[in-house]
């Protein structure tokens, strides 16, 4: 046997702060985005198929501190970083958070990302494969009088899943208090803790970012829960993409567009019709009818064998699109995909065929996400 | 009956001039969960080497080669329906196809059960 999937990694892989703690619990360790990362892990609850299901069910905790974690503060940072992103952020509020992207002025994706008002900064949550990129870009045109500061002392955890709240709460009263997409600043064991209501799996739950001293304790602590199971990578992944969410690298890079991306609600309309941020013309262009040549879908497989990234998609004899993400679905038990089409094929219910190893698959143009989102919104 | 192992991961039962192919308990544990596999067509010539199934887990998707010439005669119908015996028994009842054997001289330098286990052991 021979994987058809290698990564190859320029600089040997850092680690992670969990990395023993990781291997503690049998995970099994690949390099992700420049560092050792678990991909899934050993035991009776362990594997990409049981943490999935985990996640949906009850709550799973995946360590992201890969991702970048960086702040932005100044009087002029608001102003500053509306610049750089296509978002409001002066009319941000304190403790709310929002999805937007660090564009190039010809309007390609560098990086997409969650902004938070936190008060005394903007913080800003990069993808960790891009995060050197991107503080070059903040640095290149973010005026002298901001501060960037990098986090990269801090780790990352997301507890994910319908009991994510009650888990947390047991341990850091409040939280259960916010509602999707906002945060604040909690206490653990007497130590900070900056908590946000999101993530990236289509589940109720959390991200905490804490001091790298102190996540081994927050670890021990959420998984002496009987609600809550580690989970990796492969997990991560495939919950992802049955709520339709993309994927920096592989569904969104600097070659796509945010219209075409179906991320136009990262454009705000405000800041559409005033502009003075990068990509802002280009953007226009492509929100005009008729401005996209290919647009991101959704596509659901007949049949078990599963479509992967690369894999060309077809109606007729004509190439109209290529796969961007693909794999099976285990909470529906068939195989999903995300790609680009040409635009006339990415109406809902469209018949195309995928080429998967010179066979053709059936597939059909299904609404995003696959499997609905359970956030806790506000007044919900 | 003997049974040999490759250095890619697979084992060969051979029992007269049949050898009943699968992968090993080592190789589905790499997979992880096991959704689809596609066996050879019935009557198939296989050179040794020559692309014979694919088996895909919820990760990634890995060829299966023949790791000894010959003609197919059953693909294991059963994967069809659940692939997941490929990772619950993959020893016995998720082995993917059986050959007539084309070459017995092929099964030379294949390893036993004892050196298979130290191959694995290092790696």
């Amino acid at each position: 046997m021979s994987d058809n999937e290698t990564e190859f990694e320029e600089q040997p892989p850092e680690a992670l702060p969990l990395d023993a703690w990781h291997r503690e619990r049998g995970a099994r360790m690949v390099p992700f985005a420049g560092y050792e990362m678990p991909i899934q892990y050993a035991g009776e609850h362990g594997g990409i198929v049981a943490e999935h299901n985990w996640t949906r069910e009850s709550a799973s905790l995946f360590d992201v501190s890969h991702m970048g974690q960086l702040s932005v503060s100044g009087e002029k940072a608001a102003h500053e970083l509306e610049k750089l992103l296509p978002s409001g952020v002066a009319n941000l509020p304190e403790g709310k958070m929002r999805y937007s992207l660090l564009l190039t002025e010809a309007g390609g994706i560098i990086d997409d990302l969650i902004v938070t008002n936190t008060g005394p900064h903007y913080a800003l949550v990069v993808n960790g494969a891009c995060k050197w990129d991107d503080i070059a870009h903040l640095r290149e045109h973010l005026d002298d009088d901001v501060t960037l500061t990098h986090f990269d002392d801090f780790a990352l955890l997301a507890l994910q899943g319908p009991k994510a709240a009650e888990a947390l709460e047991a341990i850091v009263p409040g939280v259960s208090e916010l509602t999707f997409m906002t945060a604040g600043l909690f206490q653990f064991d007497g130590q900070h803790i900056w908590v946000s209501r999101a993530g990236y799996t289509g589940e109720d739950g959390f991200e905490i970012s804490v001091h790298q001293n102190y996540a081994r304790a927050l670890a021990d602590a959420l998984v002496a829960d009987d609600r809550v199971h580690p989970a990796g990578l492969g997990a991560r992944d495939s919950l992802r993409l049955e709520a339709g969410l993309p994927l920096y690298g592989h569904d969104l890079t600097l070659d796509t567009d945010p219209v075409s991306a179906g991320l136009s609600f990262a454009l705000s309309k405000k800041r559409r019709e005033v502009g003075g941020y990068f990509g802002h013309s280009a953007c226009l262009m492509r929100l005009e009818e008729g401005g996209c040549t290919q647009r991101r879908v959704g596509l659901t497989l007949e049949g078990r064998q599963p479509g992967r990234e690369g894999a060309q998609v077809f109606s007729g004899d004509k190439q109209v699109g290529t796969l961007t993400s693909g794999g099976f679905s285990p909470t529906l038990g068939h195989p999903i995909a995300m790609g680009y089409v040409d635009a006339e094929f990415a109406g809902e219910g469209t018949s195309l065929e995928i080429d998967v190893r010179g066979k053709r698959l059936p597939a059909k143009v299904a609404p995003l996400p696959f499997v609905p989102h359970r956030y806790m919104r506000k007044g919900a | 009956m003997a049974r040999y192992f490759t250095e890619e991961h697979e084992w060969i039962e051979v029992d007269g001039e049949t050898a009943t192919i699968g992968i090993t308990d080592y190789a589905q544990e790499q997979l992880g969960d096991v959704v689809f596999v596609e066996v050879p067509q019935t009557g198939a010539d296989l050179a040794k080497g020559a692309e014979a199934a694919v088996v895909e887990s919820v990760k990634a998707a890995s060829d299966v080669y023949a790791p000894i010439s010959g003609t197919v005669l059953e693909g294991n119908a059963a994967l069809e329906a659940d692939p997941e015996l490929v990772n619950t028994s993959p020893d016995d009842e998720g082995w993917f196809f059986k050959l007539t054997i084309g070459d017995h001289d092929e099964l030379e330098g294949l390893m036993n059960a004892k050196a298979y286990k130290a191959f694995c052991d290092s790696l």
